[in-house]
């Protein structure tokens, strides 16, 4: 058990290190994100519309187009000189070759969320002093959810045609139900309210996770074996 | 042995007579529908849809879907083409109709609600499902290696059946403005007899579609398979 944990994390390291050191990925989805936002804040008529009755929509929807092009980058990097052959010759378990895979994802995907919220603090001038706790750990159980899905179908979009526009087609429907949560949790949370009020929320996301993470794995070695 | 490509014939011709009968019987619920059901006395004629509508909705979310991830589940356990064309197969089917479900409803909603479209969770769940059907579609003709197009595509059909209670959870959260069921629910079926008559052929009739439409894509997917392996031999 320790053994396939320290795989993992070997191969969650590798992709980090290589993203630390090239950082083009990185600087790419954090700099759509705050274009995004930016037409966000043309997008809306400031004297009709509250910046905070649009700032919920407006963080999640930033969120998400961001994490589908971050999440594009983990399987394109394998594909030059067949790196991801290399990959599937190690002795690693597809499980855990899945797992490294995720971790590596998500830390991805939790970096350029982390760098997009104080923009959107600034950008949308929302004051977030009671609900910054809440709000993380919505993020966090929202985005371990989709990445989870999109790790698997960007193993398998490497493969396809048209790569880089299969992996919204694929993914967006599956980051619908968490996001119908993560702004039904957020809505309140923006409002002043307490952690106790948004419970079920946050319940819901946790299910999502549950269930997605583990089909995910269970379904990984179908998409890299032949 | 080489593949014979004329082998697929006969499952073409079963799934044409069939599609041929199916669609007859649609003009036949079509024609009760005018002739034998009653005016509903709140809706008009308006209601008439729903011989159409409720049937193609019931087939595609309780029969074409659930068969598409059934078939996914066994293919990546026995790696048989027939269980990947099938599931192709009745994916396909389930998007046209989705696609019915999804006209038929705005025509009946304009003049009963007032309005083309709401986001009432029925209508949202559908749309989804569309969608899902569509990247499904999309991502089977990206891939040319049949194989990997029989995994990947499972793979899909199985994550979208589990995403489905999901879904179903998260739209259902919105106010209902759609009509609750009238026939499959726990007590009894709450329609005059002559509705709830065309109603019942509606689903035969929209089922041996289904079984007609997927034979038939089935065939002619046999077909092109067998063309392809006969070509390579």
């Amino acid at each position: 058990m320790r053994r396939a944990l320290r795989h993992a994390l070997a191969i969650a390291g590798k992709d980090l290190r290589l993203e630390l050191r090239s950082r083009t990925s990185l600087l790419s989805a954090t700099v759509f994100a705050a274009l995004v936002l930016i037409v966000f804040n043309f997008a809306r008529d400031p004297t009709a519309v509250a910046t905070i009755d649009l700032a919920p929509s407006v963080l999640w929807v930033t969120v998400s187009f961001a994490s589908v092009v971050a999440m594009n980058r983990a399987f394109t990097v394998e594909r030059e000189n067949a790196a991801f052959d290399g990959l599937l010759l190690a002795p690693v378990s597809r499980e855990m070759l899945y797992v490294g895979k995720y971790l590596a994802n998500l830390a991805f995907v939790l970096v350029v969320e982390a760098i997009t919220l104080p923009l959107f603090v600034l950008f949308f001038n929302v004051d977030l002093r009671h609900a910054l706790p809440g709000l993380l750990l919505t993020m966090l159980l929202a985005t371990a959810g989709f990445v989870a899905v999109g790790t698997v179908f960007s193993a398998m979009v490497v493969r396809t045609r048209f790569a880089e526009l299969m992996l919204p087609i694929l993914l967006l429907p599956f980051m619908v139900p968490p996001l119908i949560y993560a702004v039904k949790t957020t809505v309140p949370l923006f409002a002043g309210r307490p952690l106790s009020d948004v419970v079920e929320g946050l319940r819901f996301l946790a299910l999502y996770d549950v269930a997605f993470i583990t089909l995910s794995v269970l379904l990984f070695s179908a998409v890299v074996d032949e | 042995m080489t593949p014979d490509p004329s082998r697929a014939h006969p499952v073409i011709t079963r799934g044409m007579v069939l599609t041929v009968l199916a669609l007859a019987g649609v003009a036949a619920v079509m024609v009760l529908a005018v002739q034998y059901t009653p005016v509903e006395a709140n809706q008009g004629l308006a209601q008439k849809i729903f011989y159409i509508h409720v049937p193609s909705a019931v087939v595609a979310i309780w029969v074409a879907v659930p068969m598409t991830g059934l078939a996914s589940m066994l293919y990546l356990w026995l790696h048989d083409p027939r269980l990947d064309r099938f599931a192709a197969a009745s994916a396909e089917v389930a998007s046209v109709f989705c696609l019915v479900v999804l006209t038929t409803g705005p025509i009946w909603g304009k003049p009963i609600w007032g309005t083309w479209w709401t986001w009432d969770g029925r209508l949202t769940l559908t749309l989804f499902l569309f969608f899902l059907l569509l990247g499904y579609q999309t991502l089977r003709a990206a891939i040319r290696e049949p194989l990997e197009r029989g995994r990947f595509s499972a793979v899909l059909g199985i994550m979208g059946l589990v995403l489905i209670p999901f879904i179903h959870l998260s739209v259902y959260l919105w106010r209902g403005l759609h009509p609750k069921p009238v026939v499959l629910k726990p007590s009894e079926p709450s329609l005059p007899p002559a509705m709830l008559h065309t109603l019942l052929i509606g689903f035969g009739v929209f089922t041996v579609l289904y079984i007609g439409f997927v034979t038939l894509r089935y065939g002619i997917q046999l077909a092109q398979d067998l063309r392809e392996a006969a070509d390579a031999a």
